[in-house]
């Protein structure tokens, strides 16, 4: 028998090749091919600048905006900008991410409070947030608070979503196992909803911090004598397109920051994945 | 300690799934539940187990739990159930806590069932590290870890291989030879049942009657026996018997639903 099989196998007549039909759509890492992108692009804009072929007043060189980010940072303009910046941005995502973690959380659990926060959610999460910044300046005035709270708004809906719809997803199954092991109420929530829903809660984070981040330029651009959304506007009003993009440099590296921050906090928490 | 059950029923909405369920699980006895799929066996199971509600007829216990069953009636899950977030051991600990055993007793028990379901290398490892064979050996130490007058069991093979279901079986019913305890086994696979039951539990197709208990007097030790494969295959053909055409009749009704 088995030889009859060998001799079957065996490439006595050289028959054509069976033609590769599969790997269709495969997604493979290419692990360069990103920073040489990033890097050739950067690249040809600094050459059309430095041949003249791009009108500085309108896109300055990649140089010349460096050089701008080195000048504020050495007149420490940067500095307090990007300070002013960051304790509104920390206070304003802190305070919502608190309030729409607990929101979520409660009507994640609790089925009136479901049925009341999801009418309420539904009528006020499409509100632009920044619209309501004047609104808030008359309430509370033009300082630090009414800024604090828009970025505190803009963060909490999305929050309180994302952690209610993490809740959901925790497969009911495990609650059903925990409660016929007779688990306690508070051991339920602590030792199952909580960890099954903080997947879903981190990346609701990556969410609000980029809601926070534009609330933030914005609101600082409607009024505020210092922070990066600031900076850019009093660039952009002075027609210093370097000083302006240096500006927004800064936002976006702090944007990177942020996510790599909590990209290390789920590589930490989210171990078990 | 005796689990009754006295004219069981229950609807989902209005929809009957389960009809006049009279069943009693006596001591140290394994009813296996056969019957066609969607017939409301795993209803059955929720409803003796505490964790449904029935709409009709009572669950009664007769008698106590031994002292020492942390849980008396507990659940081997057909998908396993397990945290994936904590390693086996922290797993098992979790249906310990509430018990307040400290430390060092908690420690005692999770290495004892570990030992006796052959996890002991597995104890820091999580649950997506191991084969589903082991997953459910995880899901059985966790039960034997409560102590459990009442072992419950939906299906718990059947998201397994066939070769792994076959050695996972044969461990299961070496544990329970070793300490014999009252267990209510689901599944539809009649080799299963012939294998482990001393009763067996035929229900009907939608809305779930019991058509018929058939008893397997042959010890579960002597049914792998040669001379036994004749008794076995005539009961087999018994069960398969009471079962074929409400299979038959309940596989096309899920299909003209779906
Ligand atoms: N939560 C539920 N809601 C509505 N119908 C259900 C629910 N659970 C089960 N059913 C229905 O009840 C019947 C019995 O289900 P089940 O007890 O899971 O059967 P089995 O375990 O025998 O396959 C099936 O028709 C199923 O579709
Ligand atoms: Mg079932």
């Amino acid at each position: 028998m088995l030889d009859r099989v060998d001799q079957a196998a065996r490439p006595a007549l050289a028959g054509r090749p069976m033609p590769f039909r599969g790997g269709g759509f495969e997604i493979t890492p290419r692990r360069w091919l990103a920073p040489g992108a990033f890097a050739l692009v950067l690249a040809a804009w600094q050459l059309g600048s430095s041949l003249g072929l791009i009108n500085p007043m309108f896109l300055p060189s990649p140089l010349a905006i460096l050089a701008a980010l080195r000048d504020a940072a050495l007149s420490g303009a940067l500095w307090i900008n990007l300070s002013a910046s960051l304790v509104r941005f920390g206070g304003g995502w802190v305070l919502g991410t608190a309030a729409g973690l607990l929101v979520g959380l409660v009507m994640g659990i609790f089925s009136a409070a479901r049925a009341i926060g999801l009418a309420g959610i539904s009528a006020l999460f499409p509100i632009p947030k920044i619209a309501l910044l004047p609104l808030l300046i008359l309430w509370l005035g033009i300082g630090e608070t009414s800024k604090v709270t828009t970025i505190a708004l803009g963060v909490f809906f999305p929050m309180a979503v994302a952690t209610y719809s993490a809740i959901d997803a925790v497969p009911r199954n495990l609650i059903r196992m925990a409660q016929s092991f007779n688990l306690g109420w508070s051991a339920i929530v602590a030792r199952i909803i909580l960890p099954g829903a903080l997947p879903g809660i981190l990346a609701g984070m990556r969410i609000t911090v980029s809601v926070g981040l534009t609330l933030l330029a914005a609101a600082e651009m409607i009024g505020a004598r210092y922070g990066i959304g600031a900076f850019i506007l009093a660039a952009g009003n002075l027609m210093l397109p370097d000083q302006l993009l240096a500006g927004v440099v800064v936002l976006s590296l702090l944007g990177l920051g942020l996510a790599w921050l909590l990209g290390r906090a789920e590589r930490v928490l989210l171990r078990w994945r | 300690m005796q689990l009754i059950a006295r004219g069981v029923g229950h609807a989902y909405g209005a929809m009957p799934a389960l009809q006049g369920i009279d069943l009693t699980v006596q001591d140290r006895e394994i009813v296996a539940i056969i019957g066609p799929s969607g017939c409301g066996k795993s209803t059955l199971l929720g409803i003796l187990g505490g964790i449904l509600r029935p709409t009709a007829g009572t669950v009664a216990i007769e008698g106590a739990p031994p002292a020492d069953s942390l849980n008396p009636f507990t659940y081997i899950f057909q998908d396993f159930a397990l945290l994936p977030w904590r390693t086996v051991a922290r797993n098992i600990e979790l249906v310990l806590h509430r018990h307040r055993l400290g430390r060092a007793g908690t420690a005692r028990i999770v290495a004892d069932v570990l030992r006796r379901t052959g996890l002991e290398q597995f104890a820091d490892a999580y649950p997506r590290q191991l084969s589903g064979g082991m997953r459910q050996r995880v899901g059985i130490a966790r039960a034997l870890a409560v102590r459990p007058a009442v072992l419950l069991m939906d299906e718990p093979l059947s998201a397994l291989d066939a070769q792994t279901r076959e050695l996972l079986l044969e461990d299961f019913l070496d544990l329970w030879l070793r300490a014999p305890m009252a267990a209510v086994y689901v599944t539809h696979n009649l080799a299963e049942a012939l294998r482990v039951a001393d009763r067996v539990a035929v229900m009907s197709r939608r809305p779930g009657r019991l058509r018929e208990i058939v008893p397997i007097v042959i010890p579960q030790a002597e049914r792998t026996r040669p001379e036994r494969q004749g008794e076995i295959a005539r009961l087999h053909e018994t069960l398969w018997g009471l079962i074929k055409d409400e299979a038959r009749i309940a596989e096309r009704e899920v299909a003209g639903h779906a």
